[in-house]
C-alpha cells in the first residue's frame, strides 16, 4: 500500500461522505458545501490522473462560478431548513438500504475484471512534441483547436444561448404580468417575495 | 498506481449517490445539485479512461462537459427562480400541475 493509495482512499472517503451530506441535510446551503467538497476532492483525484488542466478548470469553473451561482439563488429565494417530511412510505427506507448494498456488489463484482497496466506518461518537458503529452493545457489546447473545433465553437453558441435564455428567465415581468401571476394565485400572497428588497437595501 | 477499477467504483458510487439524492429529494435546488454530482461521477470515469488508454480525448470531453454544465446551471437556476416566483415554494412535489 504505497502514499498514492493511501491518498486515493481517503479521498474518495471525503467525497462519498460530502456525497451522502449533500443528499441527506436538511438545509440547501449545508447541501452546496458539501457538493463543493465532493469538486475539491475530484479535482485532487484529477491531480493524480495526470489531468492538470482539469483539475483547474474544476476548481475554477465548479467551484468557483456554478457552486457560486448556486449559493447566490439560495440566498435570493431564502430557502430555509426543511421542516419535517410527512414520510408516506416509510418502508420504503429499509429497502433502500439492502438495494445499495446489492448495488455496490454488483460494481465490485464487474470491476474486478477492468485493471490493465497502465501506460507510462512521458514528461511534457523531455518529449520532442509537448502537443502531445497528456492533461498540460498546450496538448488540450491543440486537440480543441484541431480535432475538436466544432464542439468548441458550438459549445460558445451554447453558452450565449444560456446567457439569453437565463436573462429572459429570471427577469421581473411587467406589471401586467405580475398582477395576473396575483390573481392567479387568489390573493394568497404576493406573487413577487417582498422580501428580495430587503436583501439588498444596506 | 492506483488501479482503473478503484476510480470507477468511486464513480459509480458518487453516481449513484447522485440518483439517489434526485429521486429522494423534495427541495428543488438540492434536486439540481445531485444533478451536478451526476456529471462530476461522469467526469471522473472520462478523465480515468483518459489516463489509463493515454488518449486525450477523454479530457477534451470532460472540458466540453464542464462548459455544458456551466450552462444548464445558469439556464436551470433561472427555471427555478421563475418557479419560485409563480409558485411561492420550491417543492417539487407541490409543483404537480402544469397550470398555475
Amino acid at each position: 500500500m504505497e502514499i498514492i493509495h493511501l491518498l486515493f482512499l481517503g479521498l474518495a472517503a471525503l467525497a462519498v461522505v460530502a456525497a451522502f451530506n449533500v443528499i441527506l441535510q436538511r438545509n440547501p446551503i449545508y447541501s452546496a458545501i458539501g457538493l463543493i467538497v465532493v469538486l475539491c476532492c475530484l479535482a485532487a483525484l484529477f491531480l493524480t490522473l495526470h489531468a492538470q488542466f482539469i483539475a483547474a478548470i474544476q476548481i475554477i469553473v465548479y467551484a468557483g462560478a456554478i457552486m457560486v451561482l448556486f449559493v447566490f439563488v439560495i440566498m435570493l429565494l431564502n430557502v430555509r431548513e426543511e421542516e419535517s417530511r410527512g414520510d408516506r412510505q416509510k418502508y420504503l427506507k429499509w429497502i433502500a438500504g439492502p438495494l445499495f448494498i446489492a448495488l455496490l456488489a454488483e460494481i465490485a463484482a464487474v470491476l474486478r475484471l477492468v485493471d490493465t497496466p497502465a501506460p507510462a506518461i512521458a514528461n511534457p518537458n523531455q518529449i520532442a512534441d509537448p502537443s502531445t503529452s497528456l492533461g498540460t493545457v498546450e496538448s488540450i489546447a491543440h486537440g480543441m483547436f484541431t480535432d475538436y473545433v466544432l464542439p468548441f465553437e458550438a459549445t460558445s453558441v451554447l453558452i450565449l444561448m444560456a446567457i439569453v435564455g437565463a436573462m429572459y428567465l429570471a427577469r421581473r415581468g411587467s406589471q401586467a404580468e405580475m398582477d395576473r401571476i396575483e390573481k392567479a394565485l387568489g390573493g394568497q400572497g404576493e406573487a413577487e417575495p417582498s422580501t428580495a428588497d430587503d436583501h439588498v437595501a444596506v | 498506481m492506483v488501479p482503473l477499477s478503484w476510480y470507477l467504483a468511486l464513480s459509480a458510487v458518487l453516481f449513484t449517490i447522485g440518483v439517489v439524492g434526485v429521486v429522494i429529494q423534495r427541495n428543488v435546488i438540492v434536486l439540481f445539485m445531485c444533478v451536478e454530482l451526476m456529471l462530476n461521477a461522469v467526469n471522473l470515469t472520462l478523465v480515468a479512461f483518459s489516463r489509463f488508454l493515454g488518449d486525450l480525448n477523454g479530457q477534451l470531453f470532460v472540458f466540453i462537459v464542464m462548459a455544458v454544465a456551466a450552462a444548464e446551471a445558469a439556464v436551470g437556476l433561472a427555471i427555478i427562480i421563475s418557479l419560485f416566483r409563480n409558485r411561492e415554494t420550491l417543492n417539487v412535489d407541490e409543483a404537480d400541475l402544469l397550470k398555475l
